[in-house]
């Protein structure tokens, strides 16, 4: 397969932001909806960090009191991506809530298998807005498909009043609100925003390593218009979440000229047609990472996206293709430069790829760190304790 | 890769007022007008950025093209033998002329499902536990779905996490991640209230359409548990 040459670099072209943004703003809309007693928005709890959107637009970030609408896939098979994140918000003394009272998105069933409908997804949605929205804590959205489902279904929301009605009466039915967050947050824009005090707790020199980025399709390209971008990273021509954090933690972004395609999840071809994501997974992203940049690891910040360029380097290798390069999400990284525990906290067990050789670049002995994963486990085996708790990897 | 038949022959035998009729429904989806579809320059540009135009006989563009054109023939043949390629990955939203050929195709598969057209079926053919598992428990995937048998291309890793599934659950510090059957713990009232959307939003009569013996088995589950709850009646 040919790839393209990176014939310049993305870091070098100047981007101006248009005058007049080519989209409507849905804060003003979602305004109006609630003026007209439509709709109740769910505002972004004091303290928030402002950032700038695709058009610039200011976007807020809240701090803390942050409702985590967890993540199928990452719970399920990659539960060190949570664990990381949640581990972020202990360590740096945040209030969090880790709610029972929600559900999937669902979304990535409906873009498997259409076996849903809007009214039926926008309920879903709403259900677990209006449950965040009763404890007072703010949504924060751990999955890059659950964050652009929720970002079409607002839109939705905003543009068909029938859609509201019926969404309205099925919320009725459940002693439920309409309610729409002020902002759609991705857990990545945390993490963005926080990356100054993530970096003034980093005790890991990340200075020589070198990592590829990529970005969820679902983050950047469905409804493109909420996600953070700023001229520091990449002229603002590429969003500035994942590189934003990396560089600050000192890490060599390297480019790469595949960087815009997708992991090749496929939502439907990861679990029943996975042929089609391996080859692409492998011949479109990891490979070309490998041959231009040489990189340590790369890193993105989505469940589907971690799980397929992580899982589809097994096979990949069995046909000798040019493999073997470590998959972290970016709230993996953060934790482990601020000094988490590879297996404890950041559950590097759960990934296929290979990831030894990058622990040791870092100064750390995984054997020594498998090792104390063990020692901990032992404790549940032998019944001294039923689980393990934050005290024990703190 | 298996070359696409456009040639308008495979379908001969469906009528044409049928696959109109098709058409009209993807047509009165209230998101085809707003947001599907505006129009095409035949750039090219959607199909540049498609990773499923790399690898099958698939092309965006000709699907804005078959519904902007609203060539019914054509249009009936793409929702058979094309649109489960898609990705969905929505990297054809850079379309300079703002259609979103990924959301008339997820528009289009919902009424392939709908309709319960056989290519539908076989398409989510061994799919059935994945909607089970959404629609009965609110999580897709769950931590005992890492079994060698559903992901022999992942390697040993599987067989590794399988065996120590139990332990490696209840070794991770947060609470709600305990769970080997759903990917975190959910209330059950959280559960009864996914379980009266299904109903009040017709999905359950999607299901049915596309595969009776799994509508059967989530009634059961469901009815028990509504039935506990105080639902005796769901039909809104």
């Amino acid at each position: 397969m040919i790839h393209l040459p990176v014939i310049s670099s993305a870091k070098d072209r100047d981007f101006q932001l248009a005058e007049n943004p080519p989209t409507e703003d849905y804060h003003e809309q979602l305004e109006q909806l609630e003026k007209d007693g439509e709709i109740i928005i769910q505002r972004v709890p004091e303290p928030y960090i402002e950032v700038k959107t695709k058009f610039g637009r200011i976007k807020k970030i809240p701090v803390e009191k942050t409702w985590h609408h967890k993540s199928c896939g990452q719970c399920g098979h990659i539960p060190g991506y949570s664990t990381s994140i949640f581990w972020l918000n202990r360590q740096l003394g945040l209030d969090y809530l880790d709610p029972k009272d929600q559900t999937s998105c669902t979304a990535w069933n409906y873009y498997a298998s259409a076996t849903s409908n809007p009214e039926a997804q926008a309920a879903v949605a709403i259900r677990n807005f209006a449950s965040a929205f009763e404890t007072g804590y703010f949504p924060i959205i751990h999955c890059g498909t659950s964050f652009g489902h929720y970002k079409e279904v607002r839109q939705a929301l905003i543009h068909y009043p029938e859609l509201r009605d019926k969404v309205r009466k099925i919320m009725a039915k459940l002693g439920k609100k309409l309610v729409i967050p002020e902002e759609i947050v991705h857990y990545s824009e945390w993490v963005y925003a926080m990356r100054d005090r993530i970096k003034e707790r980093q005790v890991v020199d990340m200075s020589h390593i070198t990592a590829t980025v990529h970005p969820a399709c679902h983050y950047h390209k469905l409804i493109e218009e909420d996600a953070i971008y700023t001229p520091e990273i990449y002229g603002a021509q590429r969003t500035a979440i994942i590189t934003g954090v990396l560089e600050k933690l000192g890490i060599n972004v390297a480019d790469y000229s595949t960087w815009f395609d997708c992991c090749g999840f496929g939502f439907r071809h990861i679990l029943v047609s996975r042929d089609f994501s391996r080859s692409f997974s492998v011949q479109r992203k990891i490979e070309v990472m490998i041959e231009e940049a040489n990189p340590d690891l790369t890193v993105t910040h989505d469940t589907g996206c971690v799980t397929t360029l992580d899982q589809s380097q097994f096979a990949a290798k069995a046909h000798g293709k040019k493999v073997g390069l470590p998959v972290l999400a970016d709230s993996q990284v953060a934790a482990l430069a601020m000094g988490a525990h590879p297996y404890k906290v950041l559950q590097l067990h759960w990934h296929n790829t290979d990831n030894t050789r990058f622990l040791a670049k870092l100064g750390m002995d995984p054997d020594e760190k498998w090792a104390e994963f063990e020692k901990s486990v032992a404790r549940l085996q032998d019944g001294s304790k039923q689980f393990l708790t934050w005290e024990d990897v703190e | 890769m298996m070359a696409l038949d456009l040639s308008y022959n495979k379908y001969a035998d469906v009528s044409l007022d049928e696959k109109e009729r098709l058409l009209e429904e993807v047509k009165a989806d209230m998101r085809y007008q707003d947001h599907a579809l505006y129009g095409c320059y035949e750039c090219g540009i959607c199909v540049a950025a498609c990773p499923s135009a790399r690898f099958y006989d698939f092309s965006p563009r000709v699907i804005a093209q078959a519904a902007a054109r609203e060539d019914a023939d054509l249009v009936y043949t793409l929702m058979n033998d094309s649109i489960w390629d898609c990705s969905q990955c929505f990297s054809c939203d850079r379309c300079p002329r703002h259609n979103s050929p990924g959301m008339l195709i997820t528009i289009m598969r919902e009424v392939a499902v709908r309709n319960g057209l056989g290519t539908a079926k076989a398409a989510l053919e061994g799919y059935g536990r994945i909607i089970y598992k959404i629609m009965s428990t609110g999580t897709q995937v769950s931590p005992d779905m890492l079994q060698p048998n559903a992901f022999p291309d992942w390697g040993g890793h599987v067989h590794e996490i399988a065996e120590n599934l139990d332990i490696w659950r209840r070794a991770l510090p947060p609470e709600t991640l305990h769970t080997t059957e759903t990917g975190w713990e959910i209330s059950d009232k959280t559960i009864i209230e996914l379980y009266l959307i299904w109903h009040m939003t017709g999905v359950m009569d999607m299901i049915q359409e596309i595969d009776e013996g799994l509508y059967d088995i989530l009634v059961d589950v469901m009815e028990e548990r509504l039935e506990e709850a105080g639902y005796d009646d769901v039909s809104f």
